[in-house]
């Protein structure tokens, strides 16, 4: 049983201009698989099917023995909250302090009048704070989340998705809007817990080289379909080429 | 004008020559001033000014002012401040009523929220005819209605503000980051959380803006609406003036503007802090 098996997937926004081809793909390992491509090849539309929040045009998810692709209102609830999700723009509530940022990753488990008169459980309230100590934001907790910079915003994306206490973790191009040490700790902290808490995480790369390093398998995908599969060591110049495109770029 | 497309002309043998505007925007341009100049002086005709009046009219200004003074101070304590207290009331239940009606309609109306374009509409309907209607039209109608006195009040300001709250309350909520919104529907959240935590903390500000900005507006409102019997201050200041009472009418002029003054006072002074 994987934890997550994506079978022939297709998506469409607009039925003439299909985005993703038969997309199959299983995962059962914990650790980082990165999915490189060009822009516009359905990388984020494919993270985005998998917590449906695009309802692709065809195919099945199979996520904790039921189908994402097919079930609806709180048992959908029921298995997004289950799924992490880090975005590129760290979607941050912005006017909410750090903490309480995090403490919206457990939003999913508890009643929306309960959300409202902020009554967290005192275990989630504790594990909010331990996860911002994880992340390093421990001193921030009481800021707003607007006064933070990229890179602390996207460990309070982070802590947040560790809030659901999520079995696999999307990060859709999450180190896209950093500088390039802050990309690099970023995805150390995202190798830390895919390996040592074991979560499988999807992670949607521009970067190459910080995919190949981080990264324990890779998919690499064009024009809607995935074209490689298998060990970052495999990935040649060859397959850069079939995926990217054009060679000039590789020098 | 400023989104229409520059128009680029190739000069012969030399560089692109670049123009703002085409030949034709150009005319078009000149036509737009020339209709509102026109429009200008066939108003002028129509208006009939009657120039006896109009010459007339200082030293009737100045014989208006020493009728006015000294002010009836001695009216304020004992009819002025109980009507004041009205209009106020008036104002601030008016408002308080309005949000019932206008926070649904909001929502509805917010096409990131409710993905139907019926209910969009429906909404859009409600919140334009209740702007629609000025607030004096409102109260004549509840006048016939419930009767002269503060309810009839009450219930115009409510019915003008919702379309005022409602739609300025829905472009806020369309104006939200939808990334963020994407990020708590990822956590699994339920409908009802998403517009608590996503949508409400970023629409918050504009929210009390907008209801702040409709309360002042409502307390001058408010103040005529007792033109046409709807209670509050404007009873006094009609009665007066058919009483031709001018101190009294200057008294109760200088207590609606000391009062909008201080409203405005604190509104600023209360929006600074909400933002």
């Amino acid at each position: 049983m994987s934890a997550l098996e994506i079978r022939g997937l297709n998506h469409a926004y607009v039925a003439s201009k299909p985005i993703l081809h038969d997309i199959n793909i299983a995962i059962n390992e914990p650790g980082i698989i990165a999915i490189i491509g060009p822009s516009g090849t359905g990388k984020s539309t494919l993270l985005r099917c998998i917590n449906r929040l695009i309802q692709p045009s065809s195919g099945s998810i199979i996520f904790q023995e039921a189908d994402i692709a097919r079930v609806q209102g709180r048992s959908l609830r029921e298995l997004r909250r289950q799924i992490g999700m880090v975005f590129q723009e760290y979607n941050l509530v912005e006017r909410l302090s750090v903490l309480e940022n995090v403490l919206t990753g457990r939003l999913g488990y508890m009643s929306a009048w309960n959300a409202w008169r902020r009554k967290f459980k005192p275990e989630d309230i504790d594990r909010a704070f331990e996860l911002l100590d994880f992340v390093g934001l421990s001193d921030f907790a009481m800021q707003r989340a607007d006064s933070l910079s990229g890179g602390q915003r996207q460990r309070v994306g982070i802590a947040r998705a560790l809030m659901q206490a999520p079995r696999i973790l999307l990060a859709d191009e999450p180190t896209s809007s950093l500088d390039p040490k802050t990309s690099v700790e970023i995805m150390e902290l995202l190798k830390t817990l895919a390996t040592d808490r074991g979560i499988p995480t999807l992670v949607n790369i521009h970067d190459v080289n910080l995919a190949r390093r981080y990264a324990q398998r890779m998919i690499g995908m064009s024009g809607g379909k995935v074209v490689y599969d298998g060990a970052p060591s495999g990935i040649t110049d060859d397959h850069l080429k079939t995926i990217y495109g054009g060679e000039s770029w590789l020098q | 004008m400023n989104s229409s497309s520059a128009s680029i002309s190739t000069k012969t043998g030399g560089n692109p020559k670049w123009q703002r505007f085409t030949a034709a925007e150009r005319t078009a341009r000149y036509m737009v001033y020339l209709v509102v100049l026109a429009a200008f002086f066939a108003s002028l005709r129509t208006v009939e000014i009657i120039p006896e009046f109009l010459y007339d009219a200082p030293e009737q200004l100045a014989d208006m002012f020493t009728r006015m003074w000294p002010m009836d101070f001695a009216s304020y304590p004992t009819t002025i401040h109980g009507a004041m207290l009205d209009t106020l009331h008036i104002a601030t239940l008016g408002t308080l009523l309005s949000l019932l009606l206008a926070i649904p309609l909001a929502l509805l109306n917010a096409r990131n929220i409710v993905q139907s374009l019926w209910l969009n509409w429906i909404a859009k309907f409600f919140l334009v005819s209740s702007r629609s209607v000025n607030s004096l039209i409102w109260a004549l109608l509840f006048v016939a209605i419930f009767g002269p006195g503060v309810l009839a009040g009450v219930l115009a300001v409510a019915l003008r503000s919702v379309g005022f709250v409602g739609k300025l309350f829905s472009e806020a909520l369309e104006e939200v980051n939808m990334g963020t919104v994407e990020a708590l529907k990822a956590t699994g959240a339920s409908p009802a959380s998403v517009l608590l935590k996503a949508y409400w903390p970023q629409a918050k500000p504009a929210f009390y803006s907008v209801v702040l900005f409709r309360w002042d507006i409502n307390v001058r409102e408010s103040a005529v609406l007792g033109l046409v019997g709807a209670g509050g201050i404007g009873v006094v200041l009609n009665d007066a003036m058919n009483l031709f009472q001018w101190p009294k009418v200057a008294m109760a002029l200088t207590a609606i503007f000391v009062v909008v003054l201080l409203i405005e006072l604190l509104v600023v002074n209360v929006r600074k802090r909400l933002i």
